[in-house]
């Protein structure tokens, strides 16, 4: 046992302990990632504590400045300086700087600053500070002095914030029937009117506008006008309740602005919450981001549309690439025979899931959506001409390409199955006398079943976070409608649709105010990364378990 | 319906003899129906799968195709005198010729006239020279024998009378009918250039006199309204040639070429009509041969000159090295027929020509591409003039005989050659040749650039960094968890390492573009101390560990070493990272991306190599890990016990008997993963900045065949020479992936098959 450098590197065990510092880093960056998803995901939704600053400016003014802190960072003096913004106080080779975010977009232009931290003067976490959600320009940030009901104060002082709170109630209950009128009612007549063009459309094409049938349709259209006509004026009587009330607040800089009820969200005091508050109030939100609409180019509110899309997508991939994998993967192992071809055939079906996605995509692009699409417009549409129907990006043909991209997973998850299935089984069942056929259906195939649902997961997982073949086949940042709704025939698989992973690149990436985007995006990713987890959580779980049910085969 | 299989003979015997058959035969016929439908579904599914090769194959391959035009019809020559020019409409039904008495519209199939406008001209005055403007605008001027030139348009309307194309051919006179004057006394015009722009045209003649003469006219409207204003500059250019035959202006009406027969060439500087200038004059004579025609090819950068021995080159200024004055180069020539180019007639969109020459042959030739399309014999004799319909697919050439030969093209894609997608191309406006991708602008003349060559080293240049960093993570990883890990800690790493491999890429690219992009910026000092002092670090620790007392070491068990090291890896990295500030105060003068700049001359993007290489490493690392793993693992068991048995150390097996036995296993890990690099999406689009350039420089970006097709696809217009060099990257990244994997799996299945006979 000489501790001796040279014959230590001469065992090799410095070299297992290097291996195995491999395994550690790659263990720590997954968790570390999802670690970093989870925690800027779960925070969004808490309810910031909200700092007032007394801030030391370039010009040796103080400032006040009140926002949420966002981020902060240790930079080099030099950067700071190279940067040409303020000269730093003291001498540390480090500053700290904070990222603040001070909402109020439509007063002061941006909605986020830097200080630095040696700048600041004084910091206090005022209780009656109040954070306003607004439906336009972002969060609203200041201490409310009055509530007004047509220009008339009704409320000041401490009663101010009930006033504020009964309100905003009463808003919001106006809003929600404003949103059914409009999304709901009108969203229907809309749809009927344009039914009722292209059947008038189709008409004339067929040569059947015969005056009596064009009077049917002018009718029908008439009603829905009146009909419309009617929720048109309900509406300017909700609008014009909704605009009734207001609050003034003083803002950072001490000007008095008036904020109409009818662009809040909702009002709260983050300073002066209890922890149970808080913990209501997370999970309102956690329950509006699931469940709601996106707001402001979908940098705020919920992403429920795209959780829709993103479900539907996969469920109709599903039903698409079940039967045709498990087909594909029984004729492979049952019925072809096994030579060179056969070989080949399956080294060609593995090696298609290492083919790139955007190649899928390009292939849907051009083969489903311009020709079988362009096609089946010209055969069963003419009507919309020149508008396509099909023959444009649509939900349809993202999940045929899908299907095509993630059959590889099902047909070799599903051979796996099949080859584990001792011949003995098959055998048996053939000498009771059962046909090939029977043999299959009545003892293979349901032994096969959870293989065929191992690959059906990870397929569905894998679908889930593709991207980058449905920007081409039709995913859209913001669909106008969802693929189902109430208006016949229910579900329109022409229609294009929102995803999770195309709303995280698409927020990130191409939002104008990224920044304030920032937290949704990590919001949506986790819970885009949960899905996923779980599902291949799902399908490890049942290979696992399908292995020890074939040991026990094996042995017993 | 039971078809379940009787248990008991009795039940059997029980049942009549005919049902037994019936039953007999419905079971069969299930049988085999059930045999066909898969037989049938499966191999449905399988030719399916092989269609998406087809049908990329299908859009690519009318690419390759090469032009070709067959004759529609020929006919006498309508209406009398010499022909000066020749032109067609937009659907190529209706073509003009205009004489030196009249312009003819007549229909292109028969030769059977439209209609007929005599030339407005004053009374004794004939015409003696004509000149063509940028063939687009149809704009054409007579220059007269006083000195005057009449310009002239000839313009189609279109109209739907019964859901019928009706095309009324129209002449038009942008600068009025009466003639301009050229010549500010009145010589006789010799030689004569036009060009009409928005506000300014531009006419310059050449007069008996042996003058060459300026005149810009400018409309305005008048502030009153109503009535246009003409204001006219004129000016006399400093003629240095003797007898220049040709005189061209530029559509931008900037430059004026002025050339002899025998190709000396002027260029002018006309910006300013008041005090123009001669730039250079050079020779553009090849090998003594006459020049016999000069055109500009479309938007008018580019001269094409044709020779007597039937040679055509392209022309334009290149700025030279060092300085900011230009001078006109040539850029590339065609091979010639030996039988003078009689003329050239510019494609009206594209970067092609059509030449036709004195004995009778037609060629089309593409100039970015840098290929003659095709070649065709029209008629034995002599061909004097050609014109090209504005889409390219008609041309009208007049031969000799006073004939006209009318012929259809087909010729898509001619911007299309191995040089020109592969190769450096010397574009319009560069100061040399480069290989450039740039699909698309705002302006109506550009020159597509399709170089996929700097696509494809961004491709690369993406999947090597990635490499770098998932390739050692990933076999040592395999290596440390199929031969040394403790069984217990290897089944949860192995789902652990899967669940990281089903992580969306779109998650990654959003993290390494959002989070890690920035954070290296700020700590690019801490990055690589991270990278360099880890192993060291690792060291360090396993040494000091050695140093231990043997009690407290047995403590741990052997293969939990990664377990333990979990804690050190994150206090080398936390140090790393947190030092990074004073680091970089230390060593960069406390701004490392100004240091490089100033020191390395490297420029630095926020979205760079570093970012991709970490990210896309991250998504590449669980493929080879698993693929090393299961090959490493599997090596079989009495290898490893014999050559343990033989007193080898751990260490020393692995690396002479399990690696050497893994090697095809581990190099399929490799190409696989590589195949997964090169054709991930996500990660690049938005780690990167996309810009496609070529440079191996580790702080820039890059843009990758997969990230192009994502950006640009949307946007092509279906069936256009984009849309299908796009479906080509895709063809090329199929076939790579393709080809890459079918070699792996192909090693992966000869070294389970050795295994087993081991």
């Amino acid at each position: 046992m000489k501790r001796n450098l040279g014959n230590w590197f001469k065992s090799g065990t410095p070299w297992v302990w290097l291996n195995a510092a491999a395994v550690s880093a790659s263990l720590i960056m997954v968790v570390g990632l999802l670690a970093l998803i989870a925690v800027r995901g779960l925070a969004h939704f808490w309810p910031a504590t909200v700092y007032e600053f007394e801030y030391l400016q370039t010009d040796g003014q103080h400032q006040r400045i009140i926002g949420e802190i966002s981020d902060s960072e240790i930079v080099t003096r030099a950067r700071i300086e190279a940067s040409g913004s303020a000269e730093v106080p003291g001498d540390t080779p480090e500053v700290e700087r904070l990222l603040i975010k001070t909402g109020n977009r439509d007063l002061v232009g941006l909605d986020f600053r830097w200080l630095l931290e040696p700048r600041v003067l004084e910091r206090s976490m005022p209780t009656d500070v109040m954070a306003v959600e607004r439906y336009e320009w972002g969060n609203f940030y200041g201490f409310l002095q009055r509530v007004k009901q047509e220009d008339q104060v009704v409320a000041e002082g401490e009663a101010a914030w009930q006033a504020l709170q009964d309100r905003l109630a009463r808003a919001t209950e106006l809003q929600h029937r404003i949103k059914d009128i409009e999304k709901g009612r009108i969203g229907s007549i809309n749809y009927a009117m344009e039914q009722l063009r292209l059947d008038r459309r189709r008409l004339e094409l067929e040569g059947r506008d015969t005056p009596e049938n064009l009077a049917a349709i002018e009718a029908e259209q008439a009603r829905l006008q009146a009909d419309y006509e009617v929720l048109q004026r309900e509406l300017g009587e909700l609008y014009q309740q909704l605009r009734r009330d207001s609050f003034t607040a003083t803002v950072m800089d001490g000007r008095e602005v008036e904020v109409p009820l009818a662009k809040v969200v909702r009002a709260y005091r983050p300073n002066a919450m209890s922890t149970v508050d808080k913990f209501g109030f997370y999970f309102a939100k956690l329950w509006e981001f699931v469940s709601d609409e996106p707001r402001e180019a979908n940098t705020e509110g919920g992403i429920f549309p795209a959780i829709f899309g993103t479900v539907m997508m996969v469920m109709l991939m599903s039903v698409v690439v079940t039967p045709f994998g498990v087909v594909a993967a029984v004729y492979l192992r049952e019925y072809a025979k096994q030579g060179p071809l056969t070989r080949t055939i399956r080294i060609a079906v593995n090696n298609l899931a290492g083919v790139p996605s955007i190649v899928y995509g390009v292939f849907g692009l051009g083969f489903f959506v311009y020709f079988l699409g362009g096609n089946i417009d010209d055969l069963f549409f003419p009507e919309a001409q020149p508008a396509p129907t099909f023959g444009t990006p649509g939900l349809f043909w993202a999940a045929l390409t899908l299907a095509l991209l993630t059959l590889p997973v099902v047909i070799v998850a599903t051979e796996e199955g099949l080859s584990r299935i001792p011949s003995a089984i098959r055998e048996g069942s053939l000498a009771l006398g059962a046909t090939k056929a029977e043999t299959l259906w009545r003892t293979v195939l349901p032994m096969a079943s959870p293989a065929m649902m191992t690959g059906l997961i990870l397929a569905v997982a894998r679908a889930a976070g593709e991207v980058a073949p449905l920007m081409l086949v039709g995913v859209v940042k913001l669909a106008p409608s969802l693929p189902v709704d109430g208006n016949p025939p229910f579900v329109h698989l022409e229609r294009k649709f929102m995803h999770l992973g195309f709303h995280i690149y698409d927020v990130g990436f191409q939002s104008p105010n990224v920044e304030a985007a920032r937290p949704l995006v990590y919001a949506t990713a986790l819970l885009l990364v949960l899905v996923i987890v779980v599902l291949n959580l799902a399908a490890i779980a049942i290979r696992n378990r399908l292995r020890e049910q074939f040991k026990s085969f094996d042995q017993g | 319906m039971s078809d379940a299989p009787p248990s008991q003979p009795s039940v059997i015997e029980r049942i009549p003899e005919a049902t037994q058959r019936r039953r007999r035969a419905w079971r069969m016929f299930k049988d085999g129906l059930a045999r066909y439908g898969v037989t049938v579904g499966g191999v449905g599914v399988i030719i399916a799968v092989v269609l998406i090769f087809f049908y990329l194959l299908y859009v690519v391959m009318p690419l390759l195709k090469p032009g070709s035009a067959e004759p529609v019809t020929d006919y006498a020559l309508p209406g009398g005198g010499q022909t000066l020019h020749l032109a067609m409409e937009e659907q190529g039904e209706i073509a003009v010729r205009f004489t030196d008495e009249e312009v003819l519209f007549f229909r292109t199939r028969s030769g059977e006239p439209v209609s007929r406008h005599p030339l407005p001209l004053p009374a004794g005055v004939q015409v003696s020279i004509f000149a063509v403007g940028e063939p687009g605008s149809g704009v054409v001027a007579y220059g007269l024998s006083d000195g005057t030139a009449l310009v002239v348009r000839h313009d189609y309307r279109i109209t739907y009378p019964d859901d019928q194309r009706l095309i009324t051919p129209e002449l038009k006179f942008p600068l009025g009918t009466n003639p301009v004057k050229v010549a500010a006394e009145g010589e006789t015009l010799q030689r004569l250039a036009v060009q009409v722009g928005e506000e300014n045209s531009t006419l310059v003649g050449l007069t008996d006199q042996g003058q060459l003469q300026l005149a810009r006219i400018r409309q305005e409207e008048s502030f009153l309204g109503g009535e246009t204003e003409i204001v006219r500059t004129h000016s006399q250019l400093p003629l240095t040639l003797s007898q220049p035959r040709y005189l061209l202006v530029n559509p931008t009406q900037r430059f004026l070429y002025a050339a002899t027969r025998s190709g000396e060439l002027a260029r002018y500087d006309i910006r300013d009509p008041a005090s123009p200038a001669l730039l250079e004059q050079l020779s553009i004579s090849e090998g003594g041969s006459e020049l016999t025609s000069l055109e500009l090819l479309a938007g008018g950068i580019s001269l094409l000159a044709g020779y007597s021995d039937g040679g055509i080159s392209q022309w334009f200024s290149v700025r030279e090295e060092n300085s900011d004055h230009e001078r006109l180069q040539r850029i590339r020539g065609f091979d010639a027929y030996d039988s003078p180019i009689t003329a050239i007639a510019p494609e009206h969109s594209r970067k092609g020509l059509l030449a036709v020459d004195a004995q009778g042959r037609l060629s089309i030739y593409h100039t970015t591409a840098h290929k003659q399309i095709l070649s065709r014999q029209v008629i034995d004799g002599g061909l004097r003039k050609v014109a090209v319909s504005p889409r390219a697919d008609y041309w009208l050439a007049e031969d000799t005989q006073q004939r006209l030969h009318f012929w259809k093209i087909d010729n898509e894609h001619p911007e299309i050659s191995w040089s020109s997608l592969w190769g450096k191309v010397w574009y319009e406006s560069y100061d040399e040749p480069a290989y450039i991708w740039q699909s698309s602008s705002a302006s109506n003349d550009h020159e597509p650039k399709f170089s996929l060559t700097p696509l494809a080293f961004g491709t690369l240049k993406a999947a090597f960094y990635a490499m770098l960093i998932a390739t050692p993570l990933a076999i040592l990883g395999a290596i440390y968890t199929s031969y040394f890990m403790a069984p217990k800690m290897r089944g949860s790493i192995k789902p652990a390492i899967e669940i990281m491999e089903a992580l969306p890429t779109v998650i990654l690219g959003f993290l390494a573009g959002l989070w890690l992009a920035p954070y290296v910026e700020t700590h690019l000092p801490g990055i690589f101390s991270l990278l360099i002092v880890m192993p060291f670090g690792v060291l360090l620790f396993a040494w000091l560990w050695h140093l231990l007392p043997w009690q407290l070491r047995t403590r741990v068990p052997d293969g939990w070493e990664a377990a333990m090291l979990i804690p050190v890896v994150l206090l080398i990295g936390w140090l790393s990272l947190s030092l990074s500030p004073l680091m970089e105060v230390w060593l960069f003068d406390g701004d490392m991306r100004l240091w490089l700049k100033q020191e390395l001359g490297l420029d630095f993007d926020q979205r760079n190599s570093i970012v991709v290489g970490l990210a896309m490493g991250f998504a590449v690392i669980p493929t080879i890990f698993s693929i090393a793993e299961d090959a490493i693992f599997n090596v079989p068991k009495h290898l490893t016990s014999g050559s343990l048995a033989l007193g080898a150390t751990p260490w020393q097996t692995l690396t002479r008997v399990v690696l050497l036995t893994a090697s095809p296993g581990i190099f399929s890990a490799v190409m696989i993963g590589m195949g997964r690099a090169v054709g991930e999406t996500m990660i690049v689009l938005m780690a990167t900045g996309n810009t496609p350039v070529m440079d191996m420089n580790i702080f820039q970006g890059m843009r990758t065949l997969a990230a192009n097709i994502a950006v640009e696809m949307p946007e092509s217009a279906v069936g256009s020479t984009h849309y299908r060099v796009l479906f080509l990257a895709a063809l090329v990244l199929f076939m790579f992936t393709f080809v890459v994997n079918t070699l792996a799996e192909i090693v992966r299945q000869r070294l389970r098959r050795k295994y087993s006979s081991l």
